[in-house]
């Protein structure tokens, strides 16, 4: 495990912050959400595609060296410190991490380059209640000829409101709840019988409830063994929760870092009210929280990389810590922002806001403590 | 000697390998029990005389503190060679030969500002576990507000009187030698402290040991009644105490954090989720039964792991020239929170087993919890407390100004 990033990993660190930081500002999430476009975003898509960060863990050519997890967490944190809407986490971490562990060769020749490229985008089709449960699928999947029919809904999918392409998780054999039975399949959103439902989320990102009726795919649509999804499924869910932790530290950064400002600037009682102790104390906890978190992160995209045996305890211990700070460090900055804080013109809310759906997506806190405790034996 | 590649620092290796091979004593790479923890001095006690052996070799090599300068005793080696050095020890499971203020407090201190003939004249005793040191920072009055200190020293010509009384003195009944702060100048505060050096056994030095709420301690109340102190065993400048007071300070608080009040939990010590399935019990998914203390362990335990992967990335961040600056406090203050959770976890899951003080009836492990559940209350007070380091923080991290 290394701390330390690589220069090449440095360099997309430096490029990544200094590109959200100048075309992708809060204020442009808010525009976005001004416009009603629940984060669907085409331009943005574009600049992220001729950055290349659509393929940061995809190799030019097999065996090839890639920035790895570790530097596509560098982008994913600096997209959080803006809260900025892409769809980096579904796209270039989900799909092309569950394309490399369980794609056939044809699916990977297929897809991974129209990733790298931002040519096409994803979103995994997973969860089908308001809670993180993923050996609950009860979608069907009936094998129909030389292929199969799915039928089922599917609650809350990040992205489904533009993507290309749906990884809808669905059951084979046995029933909701069983880890063996559950297969994946590379559906398109435009198929017959998928049907869309868009939702103005309280984040602005957006997502939809995603209805399959009668949807026919060829067996060609198989994702990994049939009945085994879940073994691609696991390492992948890891991968998001990580990635998704590592949007959280940065989000949780940039909120502390305004609450920071905010400190050195305003005055009450004719003090900055940052002199005030109470509110020192407060702030100075905050950055001891984030410098663990900011750890636990660094080691779980570390050991994802080099495939770990810890990468499952270090994936709940990275999304719980981050979930945790998270809300900590959003509710903070909207109270010591004062009434400032709870105005829409200020941007406070808006990681408060973001901060409760980074929080359920991909397992909650108590989600991943519960698993954590498991993975120790208790 | 510098080693500028590889091969030469493999060949370092090799020859320490063999050196260790053929003078770490077999006991010395076997755990180590409490009682038979070396802290040296005059009247040092080895209960496992492989012990003294071993300490008079390193001690001998100057390897018990490997990078300190060869002129003073200390092994001379590069951080390389150090790292080398440590990587073998673990190796080959060595203990650390020598506990001593002296190696992680006052050594570091002295090196950075004493004089050539102070370093020449305490340094190898320190290196050798001969001279066992101990520290006289805080006062009756002078605990948080360590610049309030009112241990009067003054100035007799040839020789400086000390008059006052320290408290909180870590075996000061068994310290040969003190590195003590005491007042030079009345008319201010911070400007008017110097760092000053004698022997306990000078007349009119008493120490008496302190009770705590968990029993016996190595605290003591130390008294001074005109000490006569040499005037070159004045460190610095007269009236320039606080700064090597306050970088001291810092090598204590990093000394406290790196090992985390041993409150990680090392191997074949039981956390609080082991008394818990033995006094609680589990489910058939084998969960501990009671889910809100499961999740309360968790917490902590989680909160465990982030410290000591923090610990490791400011250890490589500060070898890649990357540091944060006043790391120690960050960690001193999370230390000791993580040591009190976990303390009272561990107290919480023995139930009435873990209430027992002494005598029969109780698990002689459990007792030792109850009596640590208690002495880690003084986690967030020793070394600087909690509230003074999120002060550090706040300050010289975050930034933030000064009330008015």
């Amino acid at each position: 495990m290394s701390f330390i990033l690589t220069e090449d990993q440095d360099m997309l660190r430096e490029t990544a912050l200094s590109f959200v930081a100048g075309e992708l500002p809060v204020s442009h999430l808010r525009a976005l959400r001004d416009k009603g476009a629940n984060g669907n975003d085409a331009a943005t898509r574009k600049k992220l595609a001729e950055l290349g960060f659509f393929g940061v863990i995809i190799p030019d050519e097999p065996g090839a060296d890639t920035f790895g997890l570790v530097g596509l967490g560098q982008i994913l944190e600096a997209q959080g410190r803006t809260l900025a809407a892409t769809p980096l986490l579904q796209t270039a971490l989900i799909a092309a991490s569950a394309l490399q562990l369980g794609g056939t060769p044809a699916q990977k020749a297929e897809w991974l380059p129209k990733i790298a490229a931002g040519e096409a985008t994803f979103a995994l089709a997973l969860d089908e209640s308001a809670h993180f449960s993923p050996y609950s699928v009860a979608t069907e999947a009936e094998r129909n000829g030389q292929g199969f029919t799915l039928n089922g809904l599917k609650k809350y999918v990040p992205d489904a409101h533009y993507a290309d392409m749906l990884v809808v998780a669905a059951r084979t054999f046995g029933e909701a709840g069983d880890r063996h039975g559950i297969s994946l399949f590379l559906v398109p959103r435009g198929a017959k019988g998928v049907g869309i439902q868009t939702l103005n989320t309280v984040d602005s990102h957006g997502a939809a409830h995603v209805s399959l009726d009668d949807v026919h795919v060829p067996a060609s649509a198989l994702l990994g063994p049939a009945d085994e999804g879940a073994d691609i499924l696991d390492p992948v869910l890891d991968r998001a929760a990580i990635g998704l932790a590592a949007e959280m530290l940065g989000s949780a950064q940039a909120a502390f870092d305004m609450t920071l400002e905010y400190l050195n600037n305003r005055k009450q009682f004719g003090q900055l009210i940052g002199s005030f102790q109470s509110l020192q104390h407060r702030a100075a906890k905050m950055f001891v929280e984030l410098e663990m978190i900011r750890s636990c992160v660094a080691a779980a995209l570390s050991a994802a990389d080099a495939g770990k045996s810890d990468v499952a305890e270090l994936a709940s211990l990275a999304k719980a810590k981050a979930g945790e700070l998270a809300h900590l460090v959003s509710n903070e900055c909207v109270q010591m922002h004062g009434g400032i804080g709870m105005t829409d013109a200020a941007e406070p809310g808006f990681f408060m806001k973001r901060a409760r759906v980074q929080e359920a997506l991909y397992g909650s806190a108590s989600w991943h403590r519960d698993r954590y405790a498991k993975l120790n034996g208790y | 000697m510098a080693y500028d590649n590889a091969e030469q620092l493999e060949e370092f290796r090799l020859e320490t390998r063999k050196w260790l091979e053929e003078n770490c004593p077999p006991s010395m790479r076997t755990p180590m029990p409490d009682d038979e923890l070396v802290w040296g001095g005059r009247s040092a006690v080895f209960k496992n005389a492989e012990s003294k052996v071993w300490l008079d070799r390193m001690g001998e090599k100057g390897w018990t503190s490997p990078e300190w300068p060869k002129e003073y005793g200390g092994g001379g080696l590069s951080r390389a060679e150090a790292r080398v050095l440590e990587q073998e020890l673990r190796r080959i499971k060595a203990r650390p030969p020598l506990f001593s203020f002296g190696l992680w407090m006052f050594g570091p201190a002295l090196l950075e500002f004493g004089n050539h003939e102070q370093k020449l004249r305490f340094i190898p005793d320190i290196l050798k576990g001969k001279t066992r040191w101990c520290q006289g920072y805080s006062e009756p009055g002078a605990g948080s507000d360590l610049a309030g200190l009112q241990t009067r020293c003054e100035d007799k010509g040839d020789h400086y009187l000390i008059n006052g009384q320290k408290v909180w003195t870590s075996y000061a009944d068994k310290a040969d030698w003190i590195f003590c702060l005491v007042r030079t100048d009345t008319s201010t505060k911070h400007e008017g402290i110097s760092f000053i050096l004698f022997d306990m056994k000078s007349p009119g030095v008493e120490a008496r040991p302190i009770q705590l709420i968990s029993g016996e301690s190595p605290f003591c109340e130390t008294f001074f009644t005109d000490v006569k102190v040499p005037k070159d065993q004045l460190v610095g400048k007269v009236n320039g105490g606080w700064e090597i007071a306050k970088r001291l300070l810092q090598f204590e608080r990093s000394s406290i954090s790196a090992g985390g009040f041993g409150g990680t939990g090392g191997s074949g010590i039981l956390g609080p989720e082991d008394y818990a399935k033995q006094h609680i019990g589990t489910d058939e998914s084998g969960r501990l039964t009671d889910g809100d203390l499961r999740g309360r362990i968790t917490d902590h335990k989680m909160y465990a792991k982030a410290f000591s992967l923090t610990v490791q990335r400011q250890t490589e961040q500060a070898k890649a020239g990357q540091a944060v600056g006043h790391t120690a406090s960050i960690l001193k203050y999370a230390a000791a929170k993580m040591n009190q959770d976990r303390h009272e976890l561990l107290i919480e899951a023995l139930g009435t087993e873990g209430l027992g003080w002494e005598g029969e009836g109780f698990d002689k492990g459990a007792k030792k919890v109850t009596r640590q559940w208690l002495r880690s209350k003084g986690n967030s007070i020793e070394g600087g407390t909690s509230e003074i380091n999120l002060n550090v923080i706040a300050k010289r991290v975050l930034g933030l100004k000064e009330h008015q």
